[in-house]
């Protein structure tokens, strides 16, 4: 019984919010100050003429501790809704990274058969570098990632997880 | 204001205000909020209280609020103005307190540029408000209002920033929005889910040792939810204990009460908190000076949890019943259903409950050596509650530190509102701005500060404030040359070194009060007391009396942090004997 209360799992959140100066920070501001982690954290308006936006988080606790991140949530004015996509039913995540790779001869055309493996594409191209767009899971990228660090990973740029659940029903 | 024409952003604010129900308003100026000081002095639906610090503006907002159930309203400057509230906006969102401070701001084209006195006030209030607001355009502001009132005074009550840039307090707009308003995104739940509330009332029905747990929430609630508390307890046959932030939501007469529990709570009160079966938690949080070491904490219950925020249920202590909703309603509810289903109790089990918590009572654990040679604190303020007893215009308020404790024990409150001390923060210098605005809005009330030497320092300017404005608060210092709690702290875990607690280069408090206008006393000997006590209440102007007590005297009983329950410690001689008895019980 103890295990499982105390076991640290990650969760996938998505909040739905108004789109006001300062919610972020709102946000962020809890996480900090609570002393809860942000494992990867993305946010954007989603709906115009609501003046809606939706902040999706990753965080990771025991489920005490994610119970009490998602009750704070809920306590913040501007939050509209809170959904841990983890608990909730299925849901697919995916998020995007571009990455510079330095390299020639071998090791620049390992690069490309692997980037075709991945399905990633090439977006940008010099004689001694490419830049590839992958989408994914976190898992897939971390994987893509570890693959291009021997053949001259040089830069990373990641958008962090946008999670959506499974099905017909909205937020 | 010339008819037709639109109002300017600085008469926007008072009329929001007067349409708000507001009547006082405690302030300081200064350049950013000139143009609402203007409003203000030509006009008269709206009272300024005129502070000598802005955190003193924060404090006599909180009493006044927590003394009327109304939301209290402060107005001050930019830049300094703005972070001096800092330390009250805190306490105001520990104790869960409503109020609206509004905040002067440079003029929006200077946001950003370090202009005189600017300071990021949204961004460091953010974590000590419950919501805050930077008002960009003047067509906003009344809306703004509104929203920070219904904001601060629904669902778990807290204190709202309002920053106003001096340019949106001059430009004009049309004031044409009602102050009801309907929040899109904030509609906190009052009323509790209906099954919850049976398994809850099936339990208490079923306990045989029940106990309710009550808290500041039932104050929030207001009056009726006292009225719903007191009655709930007669048909349960349930002792009741309170919090500190709890004490006047039942009476202390009754003699279901068991007094206050926690870290200086009563021996009787912690006790049946250890040995319950089922505990009803109204309104309270399982703060940490309440629950000690958590792994120790009443193992054996069954806990019920009432509260209007659902993030305070299972943040600490698990519990099995929880219930999100507004007490009074919860209690309504609680009470309908009891009637209804013909619930009876178990007589003879909560007959067997009663008769433990007796012999608990019998150890007098409040009980100290009084002297005839030197004062002893808890002797004055026994001496105080003979002459309160039987009035009902009595307001209390309290500075931070052992003399609180012993205000807390020793002062009985048999309604809410009248009890008015810094719970959560903690905030030394409480007690002088929160009896100010407390006098403020009973003026013909007995409001007496309770206070500490140490504390009294921090806020003592505001003996002016009750000079300008007239208020005859009385503040009854309890002097021991110490920062008292402090001192006991190093005299059990620090070896007796008393590090910075001794107050060097006191002031003669009789001369202070006097060069304040206000009257000074003094006593040094037990049977000074009483005539200290008369001539501090018979007084109509502020009066300073200052107290000279045994230094040497601890509160007890003391819950050491982190301890548990059963390393209660009850006097100076006891502990080693109570330990072990406590331990036997457990076993």
């Amino acid at each position: 019984m103890e295990s499982v209360d105390s076991e640290i799992k990650r969760h996938t959140i998505a909040v739905l919010v108004d789109n006001e100066a300062g919610v972020l920070a709102r946000v962020i501001g809890l996480f900090s100050a609570r002393g809860y982690n942000i494992d990867s954290l993305t946010v954007a308006e989603v709906d115009k003429s609501r003046a809606l936006s939706r902040i999706t988080i990753v965080t990771s606790g025991t489920p005490m501790v994610i119970e009490q991140i998602k009750a704070q949530l809920g306590r913040l004015v501007p939050i509209y809704k809170v959904r841990d996509l983890t608990v909730e039913g299925p849901h697919v995540a995916s998020e995007l990274a571009l990455i510079k790779v330095v390299g020639t001869g071998d090791k620049r055309v390992e690069s490309l058969r692997i980037a075709d493996i991945f399905r990633a594409r090439v977006i940008d191209s010099s004689n001694s570098s490419f830049i590839f767009r992958v989408t994914g899971t976190t898992e897939k990228i971390n994987a893509f990632i570890k693959l291009m660090t021997p053949l001259g990973l040089a830069d990373v740029s990641r958008t962090g997880v946008a999670a959506i659940s499974r099905g017909a029903e909205g937020i | 204001m010339v008819a037709g024409t639109e109002p300017t952003g600085a008469e926007i604010v008072i009329k929001a205000l007067v349409d708000q129900g507001v009547d006082v308003v405690f302030g300081y100026p200064g350049g950013a909020v000139l143009p609402i000081y203007d409003a203000l002095f030509q006009q008269n639906a709206l009272r300024h209280i005129l502070v000598r610090h802005e955190q003193a503006a924060v404090h006599a907002a909180e009493g006044y609020s927590r003394s009327t159930g109304k939301i209290g309203v402060v107005l001050v400057t930019s830049g300094p103005g703005a972070t001096n509230c800092v330390t009250g906006l805190t306490d105001a969102m520990m104790d869960s307190i409503p109020l609206v401070c509004l905040t002067g701001q440079v003029p929006t084209h200077l946001i950003g540029n370090d202009a005189f006195q600017e300071a990021d006030t949204v961004g460091i209030t953010r974590s000590c408000t419950k919501h805050n607001y930077l008002v960009k355009s003047t067509d906003a502001l009344a809306g703004v209002i509104h929203d920070a009132f219904y904001i601060a005074g629904s669902g778990r009550p807290g204190p709202v920033v309002i920053d106003i840039p001096k340019d949106v307090a001059i430009n004009t707009a049309a004031y044409d929005c009602s102050p009801r308003v309907e929040h899109r995104s904030y509609a906190p739940q009052v009323k509790g889910d209906a099954d919850s509330i049976e398994e809850a009332i099936d339990l208490i029905a079923g306990a045989r040792r029940p106990i309710i747990y009550a808290g500041g929430g039932v104050i929030n609630a207001g009056p009726a939810a006292a009225r719903l508390l007191a009655n709930f307890a007669r048909l349960t046959h349930c002792p009741v204990t309170l919090t500190l932030m709890g004490l006047g939501a039942f009476p202390a007469s009754d003699k279901r009460f068991l007094g206050m529990l926690g870290m200086h709570g009563t021996y009787e009160a912690n006790m049946a908190m250890a040995e319950c079966d089922v505990m009803v938690c109204i309104g309270a949080r399982f703060d940490d000076r309440v629950t000690g070491r958590l792994d120790a904490f009443s193992q054996g219950s069954t806990k019920i949890h009432i509260d209007i925020d659902p993030s305070s249920i299972n943040k600490n202590v698990r519990v099995e019943v929880p219930i999100v909703g507004d007490v009074a309603y919860v209690l309504e509810d609680m009470t309908k259903l009891w009637k209804r289903k013909l619930h009876g109790t178990n007589r003879k089990a909560l007959d067997a409950w009663w008769g433990q918590i007796e012999q608990w009572r019998r150890r007098e654990c409040l009980r100290y050596a009084n002297s005839t040679e030197i004062i002893k604190p808890q002797y004055v303020l026994e001496r105080l509650q003979a002459r309160l007893a039987e009035r009902d215009d009595v307001y209390i308020t309290t500075e931070v530190g052992q003399h609180q404790m012993w205000a807390a024990q020793f002062l009985h409150f048999e309604k809410p509102g009248h009890w008015m001390t810094s719970g959560g923060l903690g905030t030394m210098g409480y007690g002088l701005p929160s009896a100010m605005g407390v006098q403020v809005a009973h003026p013909e009330a007995l409001v007496i500060d309770v206070a500490g030497e140490a504390s009294i320092m921090m806020q003592i300017q505001e003996m002016s404030t009750l000079a300008q404005y007239h208020l005859p608060v009385k503040v009854l210092i309890l002097n021991n040359r110490y920062m008292g709690m402090v001192r006991q702290w190093q005299e059990f875990f620090h070896g007796g070194r008393y590090s910075e607690s001794y107050m060097e280069s006191l002031p003669d408090f009789v001369r202070l009060a006097e060069a304040f206008g206000a009257t000074g006393l003094t006593a040094t000997k037990p049977d000074q007391v009483d005539d200290l006590l008369d001539a501090m209440i018979a007084s109509d102007g502020p009066v300073i009396a200052d107290v000279i007590v045994d230094p040497t005297e601890n509160v007890y009983p003391m819950i050491p942090a982190g301890a548990a329950h059963y390393d209660m410690t009850l006097g100076p001689d006891e502990d080693i004997e109570q330990q072990s008895e406590d331990g036997m019980i457990l076993v």
